[in-house]
C-alpha cells in the first residue's frame, strides 16, 4: 500500500494488514504523521503530536507480531486522543491555559486500554476548554476548521478528534460525550461518533467537565471502525465506581451483520420543525424511509419533557462543573500567575484562574456556583433533577414503543466560525437532540446520512436504550451499506484535501 | 484578650447549658477512603499518595468496602439505624490542605442515624446522649506553617503541605441537643467522647488517639434561663484534642456565655477556638463569614445499600459494651472505683485483662501497668501499648517476684533488659546476674559487716528498738545492689542481735 491509501484505508483494514504482516505498524504510523504535518497547519485537529511515543508504540506491535503474537483486532492502527484523557507522560490540557504543559503521572483507563490493544496513539486533539462548547472555537489553544469547509468550525467539544478523521490524519479518534461532544462534530463532519450508555466506558482519567453526564466513547469513519473501538475501550473498571460491571453489548457483531428487518424505529416528535434548516429536516426524512426500505417499521413517539432538557442541562452541569473545576487553584500544578511574593494565596489564585479560564468557562462555573448555593439550590439544580427524571420516564415510555429512537443530530450543518461565538444561547441549541441522552445516561451515536447544497455534512441521530449500544451499530451499519451503494463510495471520498486547498487558511 | 465570665456557680444558677458533640473518629482502615493508599502514621511527608487522593485532574474515587464496613458497626454499636439506601455528597470549600478543592462527604443521606450512646459519670450514674447522625467522610491532609512564633497560619513565612492524611476514612457523629445534664454537662462531654473512644477501641475500628489527631472533637453550646424550652445561641468550639480540654472548652464557654447574658448581652453565633495554655476559648468565625457548601450528591460514586443480611451479620458480630465490659472486669478482678479509674484513664484496660489471662493477678497486673510501665511509655513519648514490653512478659517478671526469684526493684532492671532486647525476663535475670540472694553464708556475711560498720545502730537493736533493723537492711541491700533477699536479711540480723 502506499502512503495515500495507508490514511485513507479503515482502520480495521488496516488491521488486517499489519496483522498479516502486509504492511508494518511503523509504516502506517509514519503515513499518519506525515499526514498530520502536510494538513494539520491548515486544520489544527492537534494540540500536540507525540511522534517519538507513536513511533515507539508501533515499534512494539510489529515486534510482537513478528514474534508470533496474535495481536487485538486494532493492534498497530494509529488514533487521536481527545486531549481531555490523562496520558502519562504526554501534555494534557483539556484545552485550557490552565493545564499548560501539564503533564500526567498516569494514564486515564481509556488511554491504557488503548495502549494495551496496541493502538498507536499519535497525539492529543483540540477541544472546547474543559468541553465546553460545541464548535471548539473555546480552546484556549485557537480553533479547528472543518476540513470540508475551512471557514466553518467541525462541531464540539471535539472537533479536534471528528476533523483528525475527516482530514484522514487519523483512521480512529476518542472523544467524550457530555451533551453532544462526540455526535455533533460528527455530523459536522461526516463521521461516525457514538456516546456509550453511562458507565459503558471508564470516566477514570478524563479531566471530568459534569461527571454524572460525561461519557467516552469511539469515532471513526466507518461503523464497524467506531464499533471495533468502541470494543476495545469498553468494559467494566473497578477505578470507576459509575461504570457498569456488565458484558459489553456485542457492538462488532451489530455493526458486522447491519439489518434493521423488524426493527421498530421510533421518530421523535419533539425534536425537529421550527429552528431545524430544511435540507437537515428534509434529510431526517429521506433517512427514515430508508430504514422503512430496509425493512424497519417506524413509528411517531412523543417525548414531552424534552423540551426542558436544555434548561436542566444547563443547570445540572455548571453545578458539576463549578466543583469539578475548583481543584485548578493554581497551588499545585498548571499555570500559575502573580506568584512574586507580594501576593496571597487567595490573590494567586484568582489572577491564575483570571487568566486561565476561558469566558465561556467563567460564565459556567458562576452559573453553577449560584446554582448551588444555598436558598438556590432547591429552585434550580433541583428542579433541574426533576426535569432530568421525567426526561428518563419519557424515554423509557419512549423505548417500550420503539427499539431505538431517532432525529436529527443537529438543527442545522456546519456553521461559519466566529458566528455564533457572542450568542451563548444561539451555541447551546445546537445540543437539542443530543442532550436528553446525556440526562438519561442511554447510549446514542451520529451517522453520516448526506450533503447539504453547500456540500456540508448531515448527520443522523440513533437513540438506544440502556446497555443496548448495539442497536445503534445495526442502524448505522445498515445505512452506511445502503448509502455508500447509493454514493457510489464513502461520503468522506468527497471531502476537500486539505493539503490541496491549504490557501484557505485561519 | 481575656473575655469576662461568671463563676461556674453563678453561671448554673441562672442558666441551664445545652451543648452538642461532634466528633470526627479516622478509621484504621488498611487504605484510604477512595483509593489504595496506606493510611499508616507518621510516614515520610507526601510518600503515601496517588493520583486519585491528590484530587489530579481526571482522577476518581472508589469508595474503600472495609470503611463502610467500620461506619456500619460503629453506627449499630451506638444504637443507630442503619440506612438502606445513602450518598456521598460532595462539601464544596477551599483549603489549601484539600486536594479537590471539595470534601466527599454525607450531608442529608448519612449512613446511621438516630441511635444513642449510655454515658456512666463518676458518680456511677447513666446518662444517656440522643444520636443524631454517623456520616462518612473523607479527612484533608495536614499543614505545617513555619516561619512564625506561634506555629499558626498568622505570621509564618510559609506552609508544608502533608497529603499523607488527605483520603484517610473518617466518621463525624453527631449528637443531638444534650439537655438536662445540668451542672454536669462539662463532665457529660467529656465522658461521651471517652466512652465513643472505649468504644471505637472495642470495635476494633479505630486506634482513637487524640495527639494523633485520630480522635477530634467540636463542642456545641448554648445556654438558655432555666425551664424556658427555646434553645440559646450556640458557639461551636473546634478541634479540641484532649478528654481533659473537652471539660475545660465547655466549662469556659458556659462561663463565659453566662456572662454574656447576665450584662444584658446576646451571644453571638460563631466558631471559637481552645488556647489550651489559657484554659480559654477565643473567636473564630462568625456565622456571617460561615461558608455555603453547597452540597450536592457525589456524582462519582454511586449510592451505598447495605444489605439488611449484611447489616445483621455485622450486628451479631458486634463487642462487648465497654462500659458493661468494665463493670464485669473490675467486679471480677475486685478493684476499687479509684483502681479502675487509673486502669481505664492508662488505657490499660486490655493490657492488664491479657497480663490476667497470662497468669499475673489482677492487682500485680494493675501495678505494672498503672505504674512502672505508664511512666516508661510516657517518658518515651508512646503509648502504653507500644511501651515494648507484652502483657505475658509483665505475667512472666510476676511469676518471678512471686517465686521470690527477684523483687519489685530487681524487676525493673528486668525490664531494662527486655526493652533493650537481651530476651524474655527469665533470661535477663539469668544473664544480667539478678536473682535475689537468699544464701545464709553470703547474707550473714553481709550482715556482719553492716553490724561492725554501724556499732551505734546494732546497739539500738540489741536495746529492743527492732524497727531499727531497717537501717542495717537498707545497708546490706545496697552493698549487694539491691539483690539481698530482705525478708531473710532481716531474720538473720534479729538472730545476731536478738
Amino acid at each position: 500500500m502506499d502512503a495515500s491509501t495507508l490514511i485513507t484505508t479503515s482502520a480495521a483494514d488496516l488491521a488486517g494488514a499489519i496483522a498479516t504482516g502486509e504492511v508494518s505498524s511503523v509504516e502506517v504510523t509514519r503515513a499518519h504523521l506525515d499526514r498530520i504535518a502536510a494538513v494539520d497547519g491548515a486544520v489544527h485537529a492537534f494540540l500536540s503530536v507525540d511522534e517519538e511515543g507513536a513511533l515507539a508504540q508501533a515499534a512494539a506491535v510489529d515486534a510482537r507480531i513478528a514474534a508470533g503474537e496474535r495481536p487485538g483486532p486494532l493492534a498497530g492502527v494509529p488514533l487521536a486522543l481527545k486531549d481531555v484523557l490523562a496520558q502519562k507522560g504526554v501534555p494534557t490540557t483539556a484545552g485550557s491555559k490552565i493545564l499548560e504543559g501539564w503533564r500526567p503521572p498516569y494514564n486515564a483507563t481509556v488511554t491504557q486500554r488503548l495502549l494495551d490493544a496496541g493502538v498507536v496513539i499519535l497525539g492529543k486533539t483540540n477541544m472546547d476548554e474543559f468541553a465546553m462548547g460545541s464548535s471548539t472555537e473555546n480552546s484556549a489553544y485557537g480553533p479547528t476548521h472543518n476540513p470540508w469547509d475551512f471557514t466553518r468550525v467541525p462541531g464540539g467539544s471535539g472537533g479536534g478528534s471528528a476533523a483528525a478523521l475527516a482530514a484522514f490524519e487519523a483512521p480512529l479518534a476518542i472523544g467524550t460525550d457530555t451533551g453532544g461532544s462526540i455526535r455533533q462534530p460528527a455530523a459536522f463532519t461526516g463521521t461516525v461518533g457514538v456516546k456509550p450508555t453511562y458507565g459503558g466506558t471508564s470516566r477514570f482519567g478524563q479531566i471530568a467537565l459534569a461527571s454524572s453526564l460525561d461519557q467516552p466513547g469511539p469515532c471513526g469513519r466507518t461503523v464497524l471502525d467506531t464499533a471495533l473501538l468502541h470494543e476495545v475501550i469498553a468494559g467494566h473498571d473497578p477505578k470507576d465506581q459509575t461504570s457498569l460491571d456488565a458484558p459489553v453489548p456485542p457492538v462488532v457483531a451489530a455493526a458486522r451483520a447491519g439489518d434493521v428487518r423488524g426493527l421498530r424505529v421510533g421518530v421523535v416528535t419533539e425534536l425537529g420543525g421550527e429552528g431545524y434548516a430544511p435540507e437537515v429536516e428534509a434529510n431526517f426524512r429521506a433517512t427514515v424511509d430508508l430504514l422503512a426500505e430496509l425493512g424497519a417499521e417506524v413509528v411517531e413517539v412523543s417525548c414531552p419533557t424534552f423540551e426542558y432538557a436544555l434548561a436542566a442541562y444547563y443547570l445540572i452541569l455548571p453545578s458539576e462543573a463549578s466543583s469539578n473545576l475548583a481543584r485548578f487553584d493554581a497551588m499545585r500544578y498548571g499555570l500559575r500567575v502573580g506568584d512574586d511574593g507580594t501576593r496571597s494565596t487567595e490573590q494567586v489564585m484568582a489572577l491564575s484562574r483570571e487568566a486561565g479560564f476561558g469566558a465561556e468557562v467563567k460564565r459556567r462555573i458562576i452559573i453553577g456556583t449560584y446554582a448551588l448555593s444555598a436558598g438556590y439550590r432547591d429552585a434550580y439544580y433541583g428542579s433541574a433533577q426533576k426535569v432530568r427524571t421525567l426526561v428518563q420516564q419519557d424515554f423509557t415510555a419512549a423505548f417500550a414503543r420503539a427499539d431505538v429512537l431517532v432525529s436529527p443530530t443537529t438543527p442545522t450543518a456546519a456553521f461559519r466560525l466566529g458566528e455564533r461565538l457572542d450568542d451563548p444561547m444561539a451555541m447551546y441549541l445546537n445540543d437539542l437532540c443530543t442532550i436528553p441522552t446525556n440526562l438519561a445516561g442511554n447510549a446514542a451515536g451520529s451517522f453520516p446520512t448526506g450533503l447539504t447544497g453547500d456540500g456540508l455534512p448531515i448527520g443522523f441521530h440513533v437513540m438506544a436504550p440502556h446497555r443496548a449500544d448495539d442497536r445503534l451499530y445495526r442502524v448505522g451499519a445498515a445505512l452506511e451499506r445502503a448509502l455508500t451503494d447509493r454514493w457510489g463510495g464513502p461520503l468522506l471520498n468527497r471531502v476537500p484535501d486539505p493539503a490541496t486547498t491549504t490557501e484557505v487558511t485561519r | 484578650m481575656s473575655e469576662p465570665i461568671l463563676s461556674y456557680a453563678d453561671a448554673l444558677e441562672a442558666y441551664e447549658p445545652v451543648i452538642g458533640l461532634e466528633v470526627h473518629v479516622e478509621l484504621n482502615t488498611a487504605s484510604k477512603m477512595f483509593c489504595g493508599c496506606s493510611t499508616e502514621f507518621g510516614a515520610a511527608p507526601n510518600t503515601h499518595t496517588c493520583p486519585v487522593c491528590l484530587g489530579l485532574p481526571g482522577s476518581m474515587p472508589a469508595i474503600n468496602a472495609k470503611a463502610v464496613e467500620s461506619a456500619i458497626r460503629m453506627g449499630l454499636a451506638l444504637n443507630c439505624s442503619i440506612a438502606e439506601w445513602c450518598r456521598m455528597a460532595r462539601k464544596n470549600y477551599f483549603y489549601p490542605d484539600m486536594p479537590k478543592d471539595y470534601q466527599t462527604s454525607q450531608y442529608d443521606e448519612p449512613i446511621a442515624h438516630d441511635g444513642h450512646l449510655d454515658v456512666e459519670l463518676s458518680d456511677g450514674e447513666v446518662f444517656r446522649v440522643e444520636i443524631e447522625r454517623a456520616h462518612m467522610e473523607e479527612d484533608a491532609g495536614k499543614l505545617t506553617h513555619l516561619g512564625g512564633e506561634t506555629g499558626r497560619l498568622h505570621g509564618a513565612d510559609y506552609s508544608l503541605l502533608d497529603y499523607n492524611r488527605a483520603g484517610v476514612p473518617l466518621i463525624e457523629i453527631v449528637t443531638r441537643p444534650i439537655t438536662g445534664a445540668g451542672a454536669r454537662a462539662p463532665e457529660v462531654a467529656r465522658r461521651y467522647v471517652e466512652t465513643i473512644r472505649d468504644l471505637m477501641r472495642a470495635l476494633g475500628v479505630s486506634d482513637v488517639r487524640m495527639n494523633e489527631g485520630s480522635l477530634r472533637c467540636d463542642a456545641n453550646v448554648s445556654l438558655r434561663p432555666w425551664g424556658r424550652e427555646k434553645l440559646g445561641t450556640r458557639t461551636e468550639t473546634k478541634n479540641i484534642n484532649s478528654f481533659r480540654s473537652i471539660e475545660g472548652a465547655v466549662t469556659y464557654e458556659i462561663q463565659r456565655q453566662a456572662a454574656v447574658l447576665q450584662d444584658g448581652g446576646t451571644v453571638e453565633q460563631c466558631t471559637r477556638n481552645w488556647l489550651e495554655h489559657l484554659g480559654e476559648t477565643s473567636f473564630g468565625r462568625s456565622k456571617e463569614e460561615a461558608e455555603d457548601y453547597r452540597y450536592f450528591p457525589e456524582p462519582d460514586l454511586v449510592p451505598i445499600a447495605p444489605s439488611r443480611e449484611w447489616v445483621e451479620e455485622l450486628r451479631a458480630t458486634l463487642p462487648e459494651h465497654p462500659t458493661r465490659r468494665r463493670n464485669r472486669l473490675q467486679a471480677a478482678w475486685g478493684f476499687s472505683d479509684l483502681e479502675m479509674r487509673d486502669v481505664v484513664n492508662a488505657d490499660a484496660l486490655d493490657l492488664v485483662e491479657q497480663t490476667v489471662t497470662a497468669g499475673a493477678t489482677a492487682q500485680a497486673a494493675r501495678k505494672w501497668w498503672t505504674t512502672e510501665l505508664a511512666r516508661r511509655a510516657n517518658e518515651a513519648g508512646v503509648a502504653l501499648d507500644e511501651v515494648g514490653i507484652s502483657p505475658a512478659q509483665v505475667a512472666a517478671v510476676q511469676a518471678l517476684v512471686d517465686a521470690g526469684t527477684i523483687n519489685d526493684k530487681l524487676a525493673r532492671q528486668v525490664y531494662d533488659g527486655v526493652l533493650a532486647g537481651e530476651g524474655e525476663p527469665a533470661e535477663v535475670v539469668a544473664d544480667r546476674g539478678l536473682a535475689v540472694v537468699s544464701d545464709d553464708g553470703a547474707l550473714g556475711a553481709a550482715v556482719d559487716a553492716a553490724i561492725a560498720a554501724n556499732p551505734d545502730v546494732a546497739d539500738r537493736i540489741r536495746g529492743g528498738r527492732v524497727q531499727a533493723a531497717g537501717a542495717l537492711i537498707g545497708a546490706v541491700m545496697k552493698e549487694m545492689r539491691g539483690q539481698a533477699d530482705a525478708a531473710r536479711v532481716r531474720e538473720i540480723i534479729l538472730e545476731r542481735l536478738g
